[in-house]
């Protein structure tokens, strides 16, 4: 399928994964690739820390958004603003500065489990309805957090029976749990732990959550051109026949890659086998970007996972189901 | 004597910083392992550690669990004297214990406990995993039953939250309108002004009035206990600025990590501290050190251009191999280069000896022989 009908099954993806998986990375990725497609495209922080300045090559983010190219723009929300946006919004002024100047807000946020994150998840629902973008990528917290972060609704649902936030946490959970408005792309590594973890959440996030799960991207794959197989003898051999001059240093390197490369294939063949019997999802494979992560690599893995989704079935993907 | 054997040898506390997945988990256990096997007595508390870690550090359960002997010294030459004990963090359980130990009496304790908005701050409080870990250091200090104690710290949303949390907790509950609000049944007179009252209604009409009841209610059963709370934190700051606490920052090559690490090191100076040891995991191995890597793409391209020397199907196939070949290398050896660019980047923001750096291994660390080799990479020979 196309990149634009992949994008067209639900307006929010919540890219979410374990640390050091390169979640950050995949949104970026995914963000650029359908701004590519034509879509225009929100890219979405909430956690105050960002690898999408160094992705993406703009300075410091804001609550309004920085703008990367045409049809791609960048933000980053924090609980404290989008509460007083939001009081403010309700002709509450007095009480939202007032919570902010006294510290009560604390108080506030720490009496109302999950409250922060729904007033994020509410500010990315507003952003959601108001149109502002045709896809909106939500850059969630790492792994847990992020089960925590969706899962903020549900808890205020049990622990508040009445008051405005309550009817927020109800609008927040019937925006997660509709498939054709958003849905969660796990991102994972091809390595044993990573793999075990985003089983784990995906079963987290579909029975706790009850949030639709778009495909898996397994990141930092190797990459196809690197080449692998026979072992040192080969190596050397296969230099001898096509005659070229290689020094002694040179072969062993070689045989060392050579026998590097054909290990990490094997675990990773072996890993990602596992993954697809474990979580019968679509999957899309990222390759390692050699180069540091930034514009440039961000605008490979884009082309790669453009790719990647043309080799996806449409029915494949939830909430496209019909 | 490597600056990690040191630590393990000599340091009363180490605490193990850096963002999550890095293998930072992985690095306190594989250091603690060295503690015990050099003769000490190490506890470790690990925070979420992955299933299979936890299972070959008998945290299947809840409580802490001493590592038999045997396991971690199956061939019997380890140091005579070293115990291996590790605790998997439970915050809310962490944190009762210092609701106990600070009310004045068992009425207090209870109504706190059973207290809603303290349910909150024990459970979700963020930040209180941090200030948790902090705590667990400092009891398993004060009970003088460990020469080494390691400490995971959590993959926190915010970096370094742990050095913060005390503070940011005490915050909280010295929360000046709150205060006011318990006025008038404490003393039994009105303080809270009319404008007061409002606003806190017009803050019950946002999030419920029963919840600002349950925080009231806190407030009030919490009256007396902030003192105990203050000096605990004080002791906790005390503790990790003393000669004998060191801190390892963990990071991986990865740029996002590394701008992490960074931001760590500077933190850490900020608060006063240093970072006595840098360790880099997930590093890619450096096949060709020194290598050219200029003159490894243009052989691999003149290869895939011109072909066997003798042309032929076999040789041309030899040749194209040859090519991916060298290719691959000089990717590698430009990967390789670039990590250690970024790593010396992060060892120049901080006192710590160079970077001690763990290849990216080809199977994940989950029993005690493959975190040993951990540790035999961290630390060094033992002599």
């Amino acid at each position: 399928m196309d990149l634009a009908q992949f994008c067209a099954a639900s307006r929010v993806v919540v890219v979410a994964g374990k640390g050091g998986v390169g979640k950050t990375t995949v949104a970026a990725t995914l963000a650029t690739a359908a701004a590519r497609a034509g879509l225009s495209v929100l890219v979405v922080e909430v956690e105050g820390k960002s690898g999408l300045t160094a992705c993406f090559g703009v300075p410091d983010l804001g609550y309004e958004d920085t703008i990367v190219e045409p049809g791609l723009a960048v933000r980053a929300l924090d609980a404290d603003t989008a509460l007083v946006e939001w009081l403010d919004g309700r002709g509450l002024q007095r009480i939202s500065h007032r919570l902010a100047r006294t510290g009560t807000l604390d108080v506030v946020a720490t009496a109302v489990p999950g409250m922060r994150d729904i007033l994020l998840l509410a500010k990315i629902k507003q952003l959601e309805q108001s149109g502002v973008a045709d896809l909106i990528v939500v850059d969630a917290p790492a792994a847990g957090h992020a089960i925590s972060f969706l899962l903020a609704p549900k808890g205020l649902q049990d622990a508040v029976g009445v008051g405005v936030i309550r009817s927020q946490a109800d609008e927040v959970a019937s925006l997660l749990a509709d498939p054709a408005r958003c849905q969660v792309m796990l991102v994972t590594l091809p390595e044993e732990t990573p793999v075990n973890e985003v089983v784990e959440t995906a079963y987290a996030l579909e029975d706790r959550v009850g949030v639709a799960l778009g495909p898996v991207v397994v990141n930092q794959c190797l990459p196809d051109r690197w080449s692998a197989g026979g072992g040192g003898a080969a190596v050397a051999a296969d230099a001898a026949r096509a005659g070229v001059p290689l020094t002694d240093v040179d072969l062993t390197a070689l045989a060392a890659v050579d026998d590097f490369v054909g290990t990490r294939r094997a675990i990773e063949r072996e890993q990602i086998e596992r993954l697809g019997r474990r979580l019968p999802l679509p999957r899309i494979h990222l390759p390692y970007e050699t180069g540091e992560i930034g514009p440039a690599a961000v605008s490979d893995l884009a082309a790669a996972f453009t790719a990647q989704v043309a080799g996806l079935r449409a029915p494949a993907v939830p909430g496209d189901a019909s | 004597m490597s600056t990690l054997r040191a630590l393990v040898t000599d340091a009363h506390v180490v605490v193990c910083c850096g963002t999550g997945g890095v293998g930072k988990t992985t690095s306190a256990a594989a250091l603690a392992l060295e503690g015990a096997r050099a003769g000490r007595r190490v506890a470790v508390i690990t925070i979420d550690p992955a299933r299979r870690l936890a299972d070959t550090l008998g945290l299947g359960g809840s409580a802490d669990a001493e590592v038999p002997r045997d396991r971690w010294d199956p061939d019997g030459d380890a140091a005579p004297g070293g115990r291996l004990t590790a605790l998997m963090l439970d915050p809310a359980a962490t944190f009762d214990g210092l609701v106990e130990r600070y009310s004045a009496d068992a009425e207090q304790r209870d109504r706190i406990l059973e207290n809603r908005f303290y349910r909150s701050i024990a459970g979700a409080l963020s930040g209180t995993q941090e200030y948790m870990a902090m705590e667990r250091l400092h009891e398993l200090h004060e009970s003088g039953a460990f020469d080494l104690i390691v400490v995971d710290t959590p993959p926190s949303r915010h970096a370094l939250d742990f050095l913060d949390a005390p503070a940011r907790l005490i915050r909280l509950l010295d929360n000046r309108v709150f205060r006011v609000m318990m006025l008038p049944a404490r003393r039994g007179f009105r303080v809270a002004s009319g404008a007061l009252q409002l606003f806190v209604r017009q803050v019950g009409r946002v999030i419920g009035t029963a919840v600002i009841d349950d925080i009231i209610a806190f407030f009030r059963a919490f009256e007396g206990m902030e003192q105990g709370f203050r000096d605990r934190a004080d002791a906790v700051r005390t503790l990790l600025a003393a000669p004998d606490t060191t801190f390892v920052l963990v990071t991986s090559p990865r740029r996002d990590s590394i701008d992490e690490a960074v931001f760590f090191a500077d933190r850490i100076a900020d608060h006063g501290l240093r970072v006595d040891a840098l360790v880099a995991n997930r590093v890619h191995p450096d096949f060709a050190p020194g290598a050219d890597v200029e003159r490894l793409r243009g052989l691999a391209t003149a290869v895939r251009d011109a072909g066997a020397a003798e042309p032929g199907p076999d040789a041309d196939a030899a040749a194209r191999r040859t090519a991916d070949r060298l290719a691959t290398l000089a990717d590698l050896a430009e990967v390789a280069a670039r990590e250690r660019e970024a790593l010396d980047r992060v060892a120049e923001r901080t006192r710590a000896p160079g970077v001690v750096v763990v290849p990216l291994l080809a199977r994940d660390v989950h029993d005690l022989d493959a975190l040993r080799a951990v540790g035999q990479v961290l630390t060094g020979p033992a002599n």
